[in-house]
């Protein structure tokens, strides 16, 4: 599992790489905190297409991050999103707060 | 009905042995050759009642959670057991967005993510003895061939 950071802007780009379960998640949340923090960054564009297994602990991961931009005015959104992974955050109603993009390029574009 | 192959699987409750489990449980089944989606089902609904007996069940401590997986003609029966601190109310537990424990990022999920990914799930628990969660699975793309 790996997070990688691209900045574009105000927007970070966060791509995933691996799986994100719960063993995951605290590495995640620890790496995605520590550069929302950093002056420079507003917004959050989360990058799924590496993104090889994701169940539930997901959601707390992506909603705890938008939790954290929103107290800086910021927006979150998601791209690249597979099937599977689209049912959960489906059930779990997190798209009605943050949108979900066929590729970052739209993402990028809607910020 | 006879099962056509069983296996148990046992090991501690540490958030590595997640996907160790959801792993093993796809590559038993993976002999009956379902599809690559049902497979992807399987590993989530694994990965969830295996997370929840490590996160819930034992809490911080060290237990051993068991597998067991039965494979029949077309269809796979698994459960997941702790020994863990067992669920008090299980109709609470198991609703949509449910969760003990919203300050560890959890969105009560997790029943739900198991009900739409499986067929059926029987949750079995008692307070202070642990908790087992049964799930059954028809492959529909066997159901055809047989
Ligand atoms: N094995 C278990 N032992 C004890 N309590 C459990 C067990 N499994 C589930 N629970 C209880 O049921 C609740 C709901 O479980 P569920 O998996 O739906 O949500 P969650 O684990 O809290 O959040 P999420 O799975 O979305 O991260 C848990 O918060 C917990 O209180
Ligand atoms: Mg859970």
């Amino acid at each position: 599992m790996q997070v990688k950071f691209l900045s574009k802007g105000t927007t970070l780009i966060v791509s995933i790489l691996g799986e994100l379960d719960h063993h995951s998640a605290e590495y995640i949340r620890q790496k995605v905190d520590s550069e929302i923090i950093k002056a420079t960054t507003k917004n959050i564009i989360f990058d799924f297409s590496k993104v090889t297994f994701m169940d539930s602990s997901g959601i707390g991961v992506i909603l705890g991050r938008y939790k954290n931009v929103q107290k800086i005015n910021g927006k979150t959104s998601i791209a690249n999103v597979n099937s599977q992974i689209k049912r959960i955050f489906e059930m779990s109603g997190l798209f009605k707060i943050i949108p979900v993009y066929d590729n970052l390029d739209i993402a990028i574009n809607k910020m | 009905m006879q099962p056509v192959n069983e296996m148990e699987l046992k090991f501690l409750s540490k958030s590595n042995n997640e996907s160790f489990a959801r792993v093993a449980a796809a590559a038993f089944v993976s002999q009956l050759d379902p599809t690559l989606e049902e497979m992807a089902d399987i590993k989530t609904a694994v990965s969830e009642a295996v997370t929840n007996a490590i996160i819930h069940g034992y809490e911080n401590k060290v237990g051993f959670v068991t597998m067991r997986c039965s494979l029949y003609a077309d269809s796979v029966e698994i459960s997941i057991s702790d020994e863990g601190m067992g669920i008090e109310n299980i109709e609470l537990a198991r609703q949509p967005l449910y969760t003990s424990k919203p300050e560890m990022e959890r969105s009560g999920m997790g029943f739900t993510v198991m009900e739409n990914f499986m067929d059926r799930v029987e949750v079995i628990s008692q307070l202070n003895s642990g908790t087992t969660i049964k799930m059954y699975k028809t492959f529909k793309s066997l159901k055809n061939k047989n």
